[in-house]
């Protein structure tokens, strides 16, 4: 616990440069002498904080969702993006586009979480289906699970002339990220704190359904707690800046690799990692190619893949 | 036995091919208007890219799958056809657009296909030579392979001036509907020369499927032949990416249905059983799609969904077993 | 005690368990042996509401296990299962305080820690307290889950076959623990065997279960006889009296 306070402030450091990076000029000096004038604090009021806030509700909500997962699936591979969450949550936002486009946001992300549930459902239902359960079967159904679901969105979208809605909701961007369209993602972080409330339960299920029953826990109701944060958590990110690929898989891993798996003790780490690496991604996507912004989606997706098949190389050599 | 296994493989060989033949006929006559001076020529190109496509993917999905012994992977579900894009977008980055632009695209073509033989052979030896022998995890790793091919293209295609790429994109990257037609004459001369190549390796390749212990002891240089299955394998999934851009699970299906169709496991059977149920599948599902329902762009969508669907329920049977 | 009315299972046509009725008596070692496939592991598994039974009660001190809520059990019946394959990252001192989770729902007092500190202990993994249970060995690993189970702190406490991954030292010692736990505790220890000379010495009390079905029970002097042996598993035993110890040899 004494190096989180650190890990805390190197967070905060990031946040504050989350701030400052961008095409108009928003400048810590002018602000603090008070020389800032009003378009600038504009800037900063409507549309940098509301971004720097969404990165780090949507990484810590993504991070803990993933870990959540992890525990009710019991394998180390599976995330919201590897079990047909993030599709499911997508097609449930094609849904109301098509069926009731002005919807409020809120109602829209629980018609995606709605969908995401189901989908998520579904997932752990043909898991239950598969007697051997090799490790690395569990995801690639997932992923397979996740590319029908696209199908079936893409389908639509085509059909109905959706394609660039689609796209803007799939690839992760938090530019479009502006005041009265990111509050949604509070949502996201009472259920984090949520799934802090209940830490143990998630840890005693994530030891399987026999000791959890031993232990006197209602092993069935955790599932579907945790299956109702995820979907949520999963559908308000989806709903306010697209999908982040890969975090509920790289975060979870590398906190447990160093501190184990007692979410009591490593959720806070891995919320704080979460709003980090999300933090870090987004502003090299805004760095690398300036004046043009690389979506955060596309560089997790990167980073991500990358460490997916360390994990799996890793594994083939710990095999050999 | 053996005559009559043959004999069968006739029949169905026979029928399929009927099927094939009409459904290009009907490709080029359904709902035709106007005049067929205009009509015959431009559905006659789309026809033939298909039949390529058709063709390339059908044989190269059962060759690799012979190689690697099993009946779920594919060249596509282990990346390759991303593979292909990033080479291409790799090439537009670092030649610029305008450079790109000047060469001339059958140039710029072969290029690439030698790149991507280059390169897939070198990343792909090394899962393929053995030394990866849970067939899932493979399997996973190819798709994350995939996965990061093409979040690597979708990033240098940003870091690409947008206003260029834009320009880019109607050249560069193909699909169903915009079928990249220069490069027509260049892919059926590599197809020739690969199934040649291929013709040549015929019998060898019914040893290569009994699993590689077993064409060992058998005295086929299994390494070798491995190599050569996958660049000829890697010069068909380039052809078939540059013309119509990556089909995921199209391989997957064509060759699993020519497997049960088939009586015998015979390549001189399976083979051209694939490619007539892929010509059926591609120009018959295109006419149906596009003439019957007037869904543009709906066929790659629709390959996606059966694809994986097909897919999914193939590794639960596996499971079972 | 634990009471056991007409309980059977069924996966599709094959009777696992076909209605037995036993009564497992309060203290001591009750030991439940019989050849493979005998429906041993699914009777422990059902008496410990791991498993849904298709039909019949059991009655644990008179609660049904059916119908009392799972955490009023947990604090007076606990099973450790075979094969306890763990993806969780845990260190062995995690794994044992969440023996406690059923008094204090995840918030130790300092109470539970005296608990932690003497299971440990009592399995002698003081030193491996802080290591990952990926890190242990099978033996280690599989005292560590005794330990949680004796951290519970149950009236009774059930094991399937928990010498699995014990070599004799640690079998030996295991046994010991077990007996002592009954002793000194006042515990009621119900234990799958595979080994019958550990059920014969160890044991007060014995089911036999063969085919599904109650076979025979009593107390180690009456089931541990030559004929009685070959009943159960069909081919010849000798029985050796060894300082008071029965001693079955069955190497033909």
């Amino acid at each position: 616990m004494k190096f989180f306070l650190p890990a805390l402030l190197i967070t905060v450091a990031m946040a504050a440069i989350s701030l400052f990076v961008g095409v108009s000029e928003v400048s810590l000096l002018a602000i603090v002498s008070g020389q800032a004038d009003e378009k600038m604090l504009m800037v900063l009021a409507a549309s940098r904080l509301p971004r720097t806030l969404a990165l780090i509700l949507a990484g810590a909500g993504m991070a803990v969702a993933g870990t959540i997962m992890q525990m009710l699936s019991r394998n180390r591979f599976v995330e919201p993006s590897t079990a047909g969450t993030v599709e499911s949550a997508s097609l449930g936002m094609l849904a109301v586009l098509l069926l009731a486009p002005g919807l409020p946001v809120m109602l829209k992300m629980l018609v995606a979480s709605a969908f995401a549930l189901a989908g998520t459902g579904l997932f752990l239902a043909i898991l239950r289906k598969v007697p051997l359960r090799s490790p690395v079967l569990v995801p690639l159904i997932g992923l397979m699970l996740g590319g029908v679901i696209n199908a079936c969105t893409t389908f639509f979208a085509y059909r109905y002339d959706l394609m660039q809605a689609m796209g803007a909701w799939t690839s992760g961007d938090f530019s479009t990220v502006l005041r009265g369209r990111y509050e949604v993602l509070w949502v996201a972080c009472a259920l984090t704190v949520a799934a802090y409330i209940a830490a143990d339960r998630f840890t005693v299920a994530g030891m399987g359904e026999d000791f959890s029953t031993n232990l006197g826990l209602n092993y069935g109701r955790v599932v579907a707690l945790g299956l109702v944060i995820v979907s949520m958590v999963t559908a308000s990110v989806v709903v306010t800046a697209g999908i982040l690929p890969f975090i509920g898989l790289i975060v979870p891993n590398l906190v447990s690799m160093i501190m184990g798996d007692r979410l009591r003790h490593t959720l806070p780490w891995i919320a704080l990692t979460g709003a980090a690496l999300v933090l870090v991604c987004d502003i090299v996507g805004r760095v690398v190619n300036a004046p043009y912004e690389i979506p955060v989606g596309s560089v997790l997706g990167i980073v991500g893949s990358i460490f997916f098949l360390n994990m799996l190389l890793r594994r083939r050599f710990r095999a050999a | 036995m053996q005559r009559e296994a043959s004999r069968s493989s006739g029949t169905v060989l026979l029928v399929i091919g009927v099927i094939a033949v009409a459904s290009m006929v009907a490709f080029m006559t359904l709902g035709a208007r106007g005049s067929w001076s205009f009509i015959l020529p431009f559905r006659g190109v789309k026809l033939f890219s298909l039949v390529l496509v058709a063709y390339a993917i059908a044989v190269s999905t059962v060759l690799f799958q012979t190689i690697t012994n099993n009946r779920i992977l594919t060249p596509s579900i282990m990346g390759f056809d991303w593979l292909y894009m990033l080479l291409q977008t790799i090439l537009v980055f670092t030649l610029g657009a305008a450079t790109t632009s000047a060469i001339e695209p059958r140039l710029l073509f072969v290029i690439e296909v030698a790149a991507m033989t280059g390169f897939s052979l070198v990343l792909y030896r090394f899962l393929f030579s053995g030394s990866v022998r849970e067939l899932h995890l493979l399997i996973l790793i190819g798709v994350v392979f995939g996965t990061l091919f093409r979040s690597l293209a979708g990033l240098l295609q940003r870091l690409i001036d947008p206003n260029e790429f834009v320009v880019l994109q109607d050249r560069l990257f193909a699909s169903f509907n915009t079928v990249d037609s220069n490069l027509l004459v260049i892919s059926t001369v590599l197809i020739g020369l690969t199934s040649v190549a291929a013709f040549k390796i015929f019998h060898t390749l019914d040893v290569m499927a009994l699993g590689r212990e077993t064409a060992v002891s058998l005295g086929v240089d299994h390494r070798r032949i491995t190599m050569i299955v996958l660049a000829l394998v890697t010069v068909l999934v380039s052809i078939s990416t540059a013309l119509v851009g990556p089909v995921t699970f199209f391989g997957l299906l064509v060759a699993n249905l020519a497997y049960i169709l088939m009586p015998t496991a015979k390549h001189r059977h399976v083979l051209p059983a694939a490619v007539l149920v892929a010509i059926i599948c591609l120009v018959g599902g295109q006419t149906i799609l596009e003439r019957l329902f007037a869904f543009d762009t709906a066929l790659s969508i629709v390959i996606e969904f059966a694809g994986g669907l097909f897919f999914i329920l193939y590794l639960l049977r596996g499971a079972h077993r | 005690m634990i009471e056991i009315r007409d309980i059977s299972k069924s996966y599709g046509s094959s009777v696992v368990v076909d209605n037995v009725t036993a009564a497992l008596p309060k203290g001591g070692i009750t030991s439940i042996i019989g050849p493979n496939g005998a429906g041993k592991s699914t009777l422990l598994s059902m008496i410990a509401r791991l498993m849904p039974m298709d039909r019949g009660t059991v009655l644990v001190d008179g609660l049904d296990i059916a119908r009392t809520s799972g955490d009023v059990l947990a604090k007076r019946l606990s099973i450790l299962r075979q094969d306890n394959h763990m993806t969780a990252r845990l260190t062995v001192r995690d794994l044992v305080a969440f023996g406690r989770y059923p008094y204090n729902k995840g918030r130790p007092t300092p109470q539970d820690q005296d608990h932690i500190n003497q299971a440990l202990a009592y399995l002698g993994l003081e030193e491996f307290a802080e290591r990952f249970l990926d890190e242990l060995s099978g033996g280690q690993r599989q005292r560590a889950f005794v330990a949680m189970v004796l951290c519970q702190d149950t009236d009774y406490m059930l094991f399937d076959e928990p010498l699995n991954n014990l070599d004799i030292r640690h079998a030996v010692s295991m046994m010991k623990l077990l007996r002592n736990a009954a002793r000194d505790f006042g515990k009621t220890v119900v234990v799958v065997l595979h080994d019958v000379n550990f059920a014969s010495c160890y044991s007060d009390h014995i089911i036999v279960m063969r085919d599904g079905k109650l076979f025979l029970q009593g107390k180690p002097r009456e089931i541990i006889r030559p004929e009685t042996l070959e009943d159960i598993y069909g081919c010849p035993f000798e029985v050796h009296d060894l300082g008071g110890d029965l001693i079955s040899v069955y190497y033909g």
